[in-house]
C-alpha cells in the first residue's frame, strides 16, 4: 500500500493507504477526501479534481499529457504545480506523495 | 405567433436514456419529440465522454460513448423522433386532470409544447457555462460579464477581456475585435486548444498591435453596480496588475446544473427526482423521471439502469396516451406486429 496524503485549503491534513493502480482521484473519493469533486468520473472531462502536488514530489510524476494540459484550461487558480488527480496513477514510487486541494473546484 | 407542437410523450433530454426510451415507446406506437440544451445528440456521452471506451453496456464487451449514441440513432430510426436541439424547458406548466395529463412546454428558443406526458431524462441537469469563481462575480452578471454572446451590438466600443483558450474564446475574440475598442484575450498559457487558423489570425492581430494576449488568470473584479471597471489578473510571471475593461466574457467549459427543472412543482430530494420503481413516474402523474436524474431506493447511476427504467415508464405512458386499448405484451423476436413497426417485417 503507498501513503498518500491530502491537505485541504484550510490546512487540515489526511493520509491515506492508496491502492496500486488507482488513480489520485478515485483514492481521494473513496476515502471521501473532501475538495475532489470528479464531476465527470474520471474521463479527463471535468477539471473538477484539481489538485497542487507538493513541488517535491513535481517532477517525481509523468509529466500531465496534452489531454490533461487542455482541461487544466477549465479549473481556476492554475498553478505550475496544478495537475488533475484522475491522470495521475497510484505506484509504490509515489509512497509519500503528499498534494493540497484547491479553495473551490468550480 | 408560434405554432404549437402536440406529441404523446416529450422527452428532455437527447442523452442514452432519452433516446431508448423512444425504442420502447415506439414500440408501444407512441410518437416523441426530443429538446436537449447541446447542439447535438447524446448528452454526457457525446459531450463529456465521445471517444472514451464503456465496457458496462449488455451485448457490448466495448463501445465508445459516441459509437452507443450512433448506434442508438439507429436502432430508433424507425420511430421517426423529432429533435428540438440547442434549447432548454424553460417552464412546464400542467393544464389536464390527474386521469388525462396534458403538459404545456415552453423552450428558451419560443418552442411550445402540448404533451400527454413529459419523460425527464436530463442526467445530471443541463449543461451550462461554468461561471469561475471570482469574487462577487454574481453582481457583474448579465451586465458587464457575460457567458455567451447573444448580440454582438452590446459589445461594440467596448473594452472586452476574453479569457480561454478553446475555440469559443477564439471565435468570439476574432469576431468581436472588429467592432470593440480593443480586444484582450487572457490565457493561462501560450498553447491553445482552439482550432490552429483561428490561432493564426489572433497572432497575426496581436502582431499588428490590433489586439493584446495576456498570459495569466483572473484573479478579481473591480467596478460599482455591475459595471466592470477593471480586472485584476495574475501574469505568467506572478505579478498582479489590473487590466482596464468593460466587458469580460470567460469561457471556461460547461458544467452540469439542475436549472428551471427544480421549479415544475416536482418533488426533489438533493437535486435528483424521486419515482416509484414500478412506472418511475414523479409526484406530478404524466411525469416521469428516468436515468441519472432520478432517485429511488437502491439507484444505480448506470446507463442500463435508465434503459430499464425508460422500458417501464413506457408501459405507463401507454395507458395515459390509450387509455381504452389494453396493453398486450411481446417480443421484438416473435411478435409479427413488432416487427412491422420495426420495419423488419
Amino acid at each position: 500500500m503507498t501513503q498518500i496524503t491530502f491537505i485541504d485549503a484550510q490546512g487540515t491534513a489526511r493520509s491515506v493507504a492508496a491502492e496500486d493502480g488507482a488513480t489520485l482521484m478515485e483514492t481521494a473519493v473513496r476515502n471521501a477526501i473532501p475538495g475532489i469533486e470528479a464531476e465527470c468520473g474520471g474521463a479527463c472531462a471535468c477539471a473538477t479534481c484539481h489538485v497542487y502536488v507538493d513541488p517535491a514530489w513535481q517532477d517525481r510524476l509523468p509529466a500531465p499529457q496534452t489531454m490533461e494540459e487542455d482541461m487544466l484550461d477549465f479549473a481556476f487558480d492554475v498553478r505550475p504545480n496544478s495537475r488533475l488527480s484522475c491522470q495521475i496513477r497510484i505506484k509504490a514510487e509515489l509512497d509519500g506523495l503528499t498534494v493540497t486541494t484547491p479553495e473551490r473546484q468550480a | 405567433m408560434t405554432e404549437t407542437i402536440k406529441t404523446d410523450a416529450l422527452i428532455i433530454g437527447a442523452g442514452p436514456v432519452g433516446l431508448f426510451a423512444v425504442f420502447e415507446l415506439g414500440l408501444l406506437d407512441i410518437k416523441c419529440h426530443l429538446i436537449d440544451i447541446l447542439p447535438k445528440i447524446g448528452g454526457q456521452c457525446a459531450e463529456l465522454y465521445p471517444e472514451k471506451p464503456i465496457y458496462d453496456i449488455p451485448g457490448f464487451p466495448v463501445v465508445t460513448g459516441q459509437g452507443l449514441i450512433d448506434n442508438l440513432m439507429k436502432q430508433i430510426e424507425p420511430f421517426g423522433p423529432t429533435f428540438h436541439l440547442g434549447q432548454m424547458v424553460e417552464s412546464l406548466e400542467s393544464i389536464g386532470s390527474a386521469q388525462a395529463p396534458l403538459f404545456r412546454v415552453t423552450t428558451d428558443a419560443g418552442a411550445v409544447f402540448e404533451a400527454k406526458t413529459v419523460l425527464i431524462a436530463a442526467g445530471g441537469g443541463s449543461f451550462q457555462p461554468k461561471k469561475p469563481p471570482i469574487a462577487g462575480i454574481d453582481d457583474y452578471e448579465g451586465k458587464s460579464v457575460f457567458y455567451a454572446v447573444r448580440k454582438m451590438e452590446e459589445f461594440r466600443d467596448r473594452t472586452i477581456l476574453i479569457v480561454g483558450g478553446g475555440d469559443s474564446a477564439l471565435d468570439w475574440t476574432l469576431n468581436l475585435q472588429p467592432i470593440a475598442k480593443r480586444v484582450i484575450l487572457m490565457h493561462r498559457r501560450d498553447e491553445f486548444r482552439a482550432a490552429p487558423h483561428s490561432v493564426d489570425q489572433m497572432r497575426s492581430l496581436v502582431a499588428d498591435g490590433k489586439m493584446d494576449l495576456i498570459l495569466g488568470q483572473v484573479m478579481a473584479l473591480k467596478g460599482e453596480h455591475g459595471q466592470l471597471e477593471a480586472a485584476t489578473i495574475r501574469a505568467a510571471d506572478n505579478t498582479t496588475i489590473d487590466v482596464a475593461c468593460d466587458r469580460l466574457l470567460p469561457f471556461f467549459g460547461l458544467t452540469m446544473k439542475l436549472g428551471p427543472i427544480a421549479d415544475w412543482g416536482l418533488n426533489l430530494a438533493e437535486n435528483l427526482i424521486p419515482v416509484d420503481t414500478e412506472k418511475f413516474e414523479t409526484n406530478v402523474p404524466g411525469i416521469f423521471a428516468i436515468g441519472d436524474i432520478n432517485a429511488y431506493p437502491g439507484k444505480l447511476k448506470l446507463i442500463l439502469s435508465g434503459f430499464h427504467e425508460g422500458a417501464l415508464a413506457a408501459q405507463k405512458v401507454h395507458r395515459y396516451v390509450y387509455p381504452e386499448k389494453r396493453l398486450l405484451f411481446q417480443y421484438t423476436t416473435s411478435s409479427s406486429s413488432l416487427q412491422k413497426k420495426l420495419g423488419v417485417a
